[in-house]
């Protein structure tokens, strides 16, 4: 489809990036005391964008730009969770005690921006487009990493950022352009035909390009071994954005994974049926599993010697990039699905734990386990809240966390014996993990003063709690929506050439 | 009411506990009192299951459905059969008995209540649902209020006894969905329970993994996960720190039901939906039966504290009941088809599991009486208190015979029975176990001598006695021991056809297989 064309299948990317431009501008005319007033700007762009999709959802798959953004059910489940964790976090921002002493106008213009570049992520079929969509959403979490610029570890966390960033986005072009040098063509649905002509005589180099483009992508879903900056960039940044980097590009990461694989190298169902002959050489689902596995494990042995909640939740969040990606060595529809229905349960759990070590950090001073201590009986809804949470992200149930859990499994368990030990390891992975999420509710509940008096959080906050606590349950019992809606975004761009 | 008397069973603590969390937490009195009336309600309840029951068939009764998930298949399904029954019936009266020996809890009794009826429809569930989704989310919610309650509630070194428990409870938990996850995919993707007993054997013949039998290696990973609980040498060791630093009615729900789960779950998993594999592990369960019996005695005999001396005898009793379910084999044809041997040994281990539900729960709360009291348990640290306490003193006899399995108290019918089912086909395991038997009378009988002859210890010559509250407590499990003791039949009636299904599942396999 032309650009012209184009654009009026595009609404919901052009309202958004109107209310950006018309927030920055807004920003101007805002004392500097009222600058986080801009929110609002962004949180309308949001909603409308929401509300735009909604509205376009019955509209038939296409492709835009002249082939190079995909419109289908697949990138409108994923753009809706996006902009469901960043109105969550917006709201979050406004909570922040480190954020309260400075100008925060920019602050949620970069996030919107960042959402911009997501729509991109979750949408591209084109290299370039891939590249410059990673680029966007980088650059814009380099700067809200480091966004308290008088503090010594924001500052750390972003330039780590950039350097680990600037590192792996140059591996993974180079492995775009031998995916280019080999096909001659940059759209990802050309690329696995042409692929399949080579007949095998570049093997090595596939592979090659395969690894440098996957260190691209796991960089960004913070899959080990490219994972290095995540703990001291969570640590460092504001809280936050700590939360919104763990769970939102997280997600469009993972899209953008599963879109490009299944397009260039063929979907398990594909490769099962001889379409796209993936060449023996190129054991990729292998290297997926192995990844997977060893990106759980490391998250959770690293995270049990933390002393720092955020930092612990940030090896946590690691260990759950591995369980996600337990759904994707098979490329099997219940693998995907097993990663959308996680996703979306992740989003409400994860955000809950960092809000709730937020607002601990804001009354106590601090965020390590002992500020945890007898938190339990001194806030009784942020206690029960944050058992929850931890529960739910071990994977225990009646919560969302083992629903997730239990898609992952069930898809692993389901591509037949030879993916078994995949179960295994997620499995033990569950139970190592407890060990260290039940440190949380330890301190909570066995340890510390029992105070007299109950401390009951503000409306606003409170409601952020519930808002996500209650999904959290509510998903562990009834989940026939999100599976519902899961199954129904199962519809990827068909290329028209 | 009528159609879902099973869903008022499981789910009437839940109300309890909504009612107990509303109420405000000075109140201790009206927690307690909201708390002893739900139990109690429940405890009706599965009284008026009780005569309902009928007893002319094996199969399922009280069937409930509806569904629940139907993108995936899963459903709210309950059911109750004879095996299920006394479980459910045990529980019951071991919960409304259980609030009352936690009258004298005084830190945050509101939680404490709550979340004891939480535990309540936890394990209730497990014994009556019928669809294996809903088995492991009830499964694994009994998880959490246990751990809150082994470590909020608990002796000195509570915290860790708790993660301990939780730790080694959730290994054989994944392993169990993962044996779960596989049978579904397996059996048609269905978490029906009575679907996956008639299928799971015909659609697992012949399958292999990596060259080892599927059937076996689901069977494994499910046997892990309930021997756990159950719980068997080499997983036991969780469970002596559990029972010995959780309060005294956590330890009776502990020890009194939570074990039973675990041998529950193998009769009702491991042996109704793979029976084949039943005929390739009977012999290693029959071992492992012998070295619970002989390891929990010997254990038990080295302790000084009276608690983890009843802890270890739990180790000790279990081991009977997992040797009385290996009998079942000798019902096959190369075993003479002893039908009356396999009878006498799955009854056994059901009825045994029923026994040691009461005499041990009698034992945990007689050792809270002493403990409330004297501040310690260290049983030299006791003398001759059958002179100052003697109605106490009388009472902890006749739970230590029934401990022991003297005749004419319940504990030696089932006892019996096991040792009868097992000894055509493990002659010599049940020999060795018979000294097993010889221990346990010897720690029993030592520990009796120590506390309560001898020389009296001044320091307790003014110990009340045991209080009316207490023997509440204590005199109706005493009554269940005696009754069933003399007379076991009423009891054998209700589980009897159930067992008999069972048993001609596993044979019809074995005359198939041409027995393993």
């Amino acid at each position: 489809m032309s650009n012209l064309q184009s654009l009026s299948y595009y609404w919901p990317e052009l309202i958004l990036t109107a209310t950006i431009l018309a927030g920055i501008i807004a920003d101007l005319f805002y004392a500097p005391k009222e600058s986080g007033k801009t929110m609002y700007w962004i949180l309308g762009g949001l909603i409308l964008a929401a509300f735009a999709m909604k509205l376009a959802s019955e509209t038939p798959v296409v492709t835009l730009f002249m082939g190079t953004l995909a419109l289908d059910p697949f990138a409108w489940f994923f753009k809706m969770v996006i902009v469901l964790g960043t109105v969550i976090v917006l709201f979050m921002s406004t909570k922040s005690s480190e954020l309260r002493n400075q100008g925060v106008g920019e602050y949620y213009v970069l996030m919107g921006i960042m959402v911009f570049g997501m729509f991109l992520m979750v949408s591209s079929i084109d290299m370039i487009m891939v590249y410059l969509a990673i680029e966007i959403v980088s650059l814009m979490s380099f700067i809200l990493a480091g966004y308290l610029k008088h503090d010594k570890s924001s500052n750390e966390a972003s330039l780590k950022y950039v350097i680990y960033g600037g590192f792996s986005s140059g591996i993974m072009l180079y492995g775009f352009s031998i995916l280019f040098g080999l096909t001659g063509t940059t759209k990802l649905f050309e690329i696995g035909p042409a692929l399949a002509a080579l007949d095998g005589s570049a093997d090595f180099a596939v592979m090659i390009s395969a690894v440098f483009i996957l260190a691209g992508f796991g960089y960004k879903i913070s899959a080990v071994p490219f994972h290095f900056w995540t703990p001291d960039v969570y640590e460092g940044s504001p809280t936050p954005v700590t939360a919104y980097l763990s769970v939102a590009p997280k997600a469009a990461g993972l899209a953008l994974l599963i879109r490009f694989f299944s397009a260039v190298f063929g979907t398990g169902e594909d490769v099962a049926a001889g379409i796209v002959p993936v060449s023996a050489a190129l054991p990729w689902p292998q290297i997926l599993a192995v990844i997977a596995v060893m990106t759980m494990t490391l998250g959770n042995l690293v995270a049990i010697q933390q002393d720092n909640v955020k930092r612990m939740l940030a090896y946590s969040s690691i260990a759950h990039a591995g369980y996600m990606l337990m759904g994707l060595p098979m490329l099997s529809s219940e693998g995907i699905s097993a990663v959308m229905v996680y996703v979306v349960m992740y989003l409400f759990m994860n955000l809950g734990a960092f809000f709730i070590v937020m607002y601990v950090k804001d009354k106590k001073g601090g965020e390590t386990f002992n500020d945890f201590s007898g938190l339990g009986w001194e806030m009784p809804l942020v206690g029960v809240a944050m058992t929850l949470f931890m529960f739910s992200l071990t994977g225990i149930p009646p919560t969302a966390g083992f629903i997730g859990k239990y898609y992952l499994f069930a898809s692993v368990i389901k591509a037949g014996p030879s993916f078994y030990w995949l179960a295994f390891a997620g499995a033990v992975n569950s139970v190592i993990s407890l060990y260290y999420y039940i440190r949380v509710i330890r301190h909570m509940y066995l340890e510390g003063e029992r105070s007299g008096s109950i401390h009951i959080p503000a409306l606003t906050t409170s409601l952020i709690i519930l808002v996500l606590a209650i999904p959290t349950l509510v998903f562990g019992v009834y989940w026939t929506p999100i599976a519902d809606w899961v199954s129904s975004s199962m519809v990827f761009a068909i290329p028209s050439m | 009411m009528e159609n879902h008397l099973l869903s008022w069973i499981v789910w009437i603590p839940v109300i309890g506990m909504v009612a107990v969390t509303l109420i405000p937490r000075d109140q201790t009195n009206a927690i307690k009192w909201t708390a002893a009336a739900a139990a109690g309600i429940q405890l009706v309840f599965s009284l008026i299951l009780l005569a309902r029951f009928d007893l002319t068939t094996g199969d399922f009764q009280m069937y409930e459905s509806a569904q629940w998930i139907p993108s995936l298949n899963i459903t709210y399904q309950l059911g109750v059969d004879g095996l299920s029954l006394p479980m459910v019936v045990l529980t019951a009266i071991l919960f409304f008995i259980g609030v009352f020996v936690s009258w004298n809890i005084n830190k945050a009794v509101k939680g404490y209540f709550a979340l004891f009826l939480l535990l309540d429809t936890g394990i209730v569930g497990v014994f009556l649902s019928l669809d294996f989704f809903l088995f492991y989310v009830f499964w694994e919610v009994m998880l959490l209020p246990m751990y809150f309650l082994i470590g909020m509630w608990g002796g000195p070194q509570r915290e860790y006894a708790a993660i301990k428990f939780f730790l080694y409870t959730l290994v054989g938990s994944v392993l169990m969905l993962i044996a779960i996850l596989a049978l579904y995919f397996t059996c048609g993707q269905t978490f029906d329970m009575i679907t996956i007993m008639e299928t799971a054997s015909p659609n697992l013949a012949g399958v292999t993994w990596w060259g080892l039998d599927a059937m076996k290696v689901i069977w494994v990973l499910l046997f892990i996960g309930f021997a756990i609980k159950v719980p068997v040498f080499p997983f036991h060791t969780w469970l002596p720190l559990a029972h010995v630093e959780a309060p005294t009615a956590i330890s009776v729900i502990l020890a009194g039901i939570l074990l039973k789960l675990g041998a529950y779950g193998l009769l009702r998993v491991n042996y109704a939906m793979l029976p084949d594999a039943v005929w390739w592990f009977a012999g290693s369960m029959a071992i492992l039966g012998l070295i619970n019996v002989i390891w929990g005695a010997l254990c038990a005999l080295a302790q000084k504290d009276l608690k983890k001396l009843v802890a270890y005898s739990s180790i000790n009793h279990m081991g009977y009941a997992m040797i009385g379910m290996a009998a079942v084999i000798a019902a096959g044809e190369v075993n003479g088809s002893n039908y009356a041997a396999a009878q006498a040994g799955l009854n056994g281990a059901v009825f045994q599991m029923f026994n040691h539900g009461t005499i041990s729960a009698m034992l945990f709360i007689l050792v809270g009486v002493i403990y409330d009291r004297a501040h310690h348990r260290d049983i030299n640290g006791f003398g001759g208190l059958a002179t100052s306490m003697p109605i106490y003193s009388g009472i902890v006899a006749l739970a230590f015979f029934a401990g022991l399995g003297l005749p004419s108290l319940s504990g030696f019918v089932s006892e019996a029975m096991c040792f009868l089912g097992a000894f055509p086909v493990f002659r010599t395991i049940v020999i060795l176990a018979t000294i097993g038997i010889l221990l346990n009378a010897a720690y029993f009988l030592w520990a009796f001598q120590r506390m309560f002859l001898g020389e009296l210890n001044e320091k307790y010559k003014d110990l009340p006695e045991i209080n009316g509250r207490e023997l509440f407590t204590v005199i109706p499990l005493a009554v269940i021991t005696i009754l069933f003791g003399i007379y076991p039949w009423p009891f054998l009636k209700y589980i009897g056809e159930t067992m008999n299904v069972l048993i001609d599942q596993i044979v019809a396999v074995g005359a198939i297989a041409g027995v393993m």
